[in-house]
């Protein structure tokens, strides 16, 4: 709620002063189609490194379906199509001669249910490493806890790792997602409501999870939540009807909005 | 009882009416009741007859002698082998077969046109007579060959194997939620590799399930086996000789006249009944195990 109470003015400043801020991903003229249906209109949008960009608006404003290009997910569906330029360090995603399954190890994703996948804990953690890497007993185990630490799971579930995956809490799957799309060691973490299915509790370890996961990663999250929105980003794409309405640092959106419709949606009027 | 107002609310309301719905509801009752132990009864009536004289056709003999000419004593050894050896032998051919086509239709070729043909078919071919299978194997493998063969039998089998492994493999492949699938394709998963290590393991006991009804469905199956494996009064392993089967010989036994002859199809009759009946409840038990994982 600090955010809150900064100024436009102080918060612009604090920002520019950051010198360390790098554009990871920039949306360009960016359009998306289901089959006929024209979902994303023209989005331009940086999204930065270690920070964290929450994209908010009424459902079905097309807040996931930009955040599902990024990692190009959608390609799992035919009739997807995408049409624009999306550079990930310089170097358009879109593009046909990219390939999809290295962009998904750099680019992590965690949904908005809990996907443990049918095996034990330490299995689920290391799925996505045995992919691309092939590590000794003891370099995997090093590596399991490391992201299992980072999601602050360790000491939960230590004495279980060879427990199935699924017999965890909503809460605590969660967090083993992040934890195995963290120990991919990806560049970019996309985060699809991660928290809509989760009570409050689970729901603010989340958040600070997000907090800590942020000096080494570039973040987008998709929130239906505004206070969320607000607590964990640093900048806020809002979004309505597939169009960007507004986007710029989260307190200037959250404080003082250029968009009526921004304000409006913020104030709870509709959506 | 004639309704009236002259009762306060609530304590005489339209007790006629409340009466004969009584009256319906315990005729619906019974006759649902009674249809379902008429038709228990002669399930029941089955198993009976077919424990009392299959029971004392059981004995060591009949596990360690083959089958006898009419009037000596035997056994079912060279039946039960051949039942076995056929049955292992299809599923073998046809689970493989059967799984990644029910893959094909559950993973790839949704929305395509060869997949809805392929399944339109396959659902014809799991509801086709089994002779028709036995007479279609009798004209592509048993006539050029020039002779029955155990070869024939198992390949007959396999045919019957395959719908229903491509049914309810792609059954339980749709049942897994496609999260799960974009789950690990986000970890830069290849699509055979979230098939094979994420989406096979979540629809495994389902899987089994399936083969397991297979296995129940084909060990019982007279007619495509008369037609290509046709039977052997020997002890053979030969491949390609006509081999000795269950239920080909009960079908033999149980129409002849001989009185040991007619007692051994009972006991095959209640070995073959004993079988499927374990099977569907090992495929019960996989199944109930499956649905507690998944919650």
């Amino acid at each position: 709620m600090t955010a809150l109470s900064m100024t436009a003015e102080q918060s612009q400043a604090a920002l520019a002063t950051d010198g360390d801020m790098r554009e990871k991903i920039s949306v360009r003229n960016l359009n998306f189609y289901y089959g006929g249906f024209h979902a994303l209109r023209h989005i331009n949008l940086p999204l930065f490194d270690k920070r964290v960009t929450a994209f908010i608006g009424p459902s079905g404003c097309g807040k996931s379906t930009l955040l599902r290009i990024l990692n190009r997910i959608y390609d799992l569906y035919p009739n997807q199509r995408a049409e624009g330029e999306v550079l990930l360090d310089g170097e358009n995603l879109l593009s046909p001669k990219q390939d999809l399954n290295l962009l998904r190890a750099r680019v992590g994703m965690v949904f908005q249910k809990p996907t443990p996948f049918p095996m034990s804990i330490y299995d689920n953690v290391a799925y996505g490493i045995r992919l691309y890497e092939k590590l000794s007993r003891a370099d995997m185990d090093v590596r399991v806890e490391e992201a299992l630490r980072k999601t602050a799971l360790w000491t939960e579930v230590k004495d279980k790792l060879r427990q199935s995956g699924l017999s965890l809490s909503g809460g605590q799957q969660q967090r083993l997602c992040i934890a195995r799309a963290v120990a991919v060691r990806p560049a970019v973490l996309l985060l699809d409501e991660p928290t809509s299915a989760l009570d409050p509790i689970s729901t603010s370890k989340i958040e600070e999870l997000v907090d800590e996961l942020k000096p080494d990663y570039c973040i987008a999250i998709v929130t239906h939540n505004m206070q969320q929105a607000a607590r964990v980003s640093d900048f806020t794409a809002f979004m309505y009807l597939g169009e960007l309405v507004e986007y710029g640092a989260t307190d200037t959106i959250f404080t003082a909005p250029k968009e009526e419709k921004t304000e409006q949606y913020i104030t709870g009027r509709f959506g | 009882m004639a309704i009236t107002d002259t009762s306060p609310p609530g304590t005489n309301f339209a007790m006629g009416r409340y009466k004969r719905r009584k009256v319906g509801n315990t005729i619906t009752m019974g006759l649902a009741v009674g249809a379902a132990v008429f038709g228990l009864l002669w399930l029941v009536w089955i198993l009976a007859v077919l424990l009392i004289n299959g029971l004392s056709a059981i004995s060591l003999g009949l596990f360690t002698q083959n089958t006898p000419p009419p009037g000596s004593t035997g056994g079912l050894l060279n039946a039960i082998f051949g039942s076995l050896v056929m049955t292992v032998l299809g599923m073998l051919i046809g689970t493989p077969i059967g799984i990644m086509a029910g893959t094909y239709l559950a993973e790839y070729g949704k929305g395509t046109k060869l997949a809805e043909v392929t399944r339109f078919i396959n659902d014809i071919l799991l509801s086709a007579p089994s002779i028709i299978v036995g007479l279609f194997i009798y004209t592509i493998v048993v006539v050029p060959m020039g002779h029955f063969s155990a070869w024939a039998g198992s390949i007959s089998l396999a045919v019957l194997v395959i719908p229903v492994v491509v049914r309810t493999t792609e059954d339980m492949l749709n049942l897994v939620p496609g999260s799960l699938r974009e789950a690990a394709a986000a970890l830069g998963a290849p699509r055979w590799k979230v098939i094979v290590q994420v989406t096979y393991r979540a629809a495994r006991s389902g899987i089994m399930t399936g083969i397991l009804l297979a296995v129940a469905r084909i060990s019982g199956e007279t007619a495509p086996l008369l037609f290509t494996a046709l039977n052997n009064q020997f002890w053979s392993v030969n491949m390609n000789a006509p081999m000795a089967n269950l239920p080909v010989t009960i079908f033999q036994f149980a129409l002849s006249p001989y009185e040991d002859w007619q007692r051994l199809a009972w006991g095959g009759s209640l070995l073959i009944t004993v079988a499927i009946l374990a099977l569907n409840i090992g495929a019960r038990m996989l199944a109930s195990i499956g649905t507690k994982k998944g919650q």
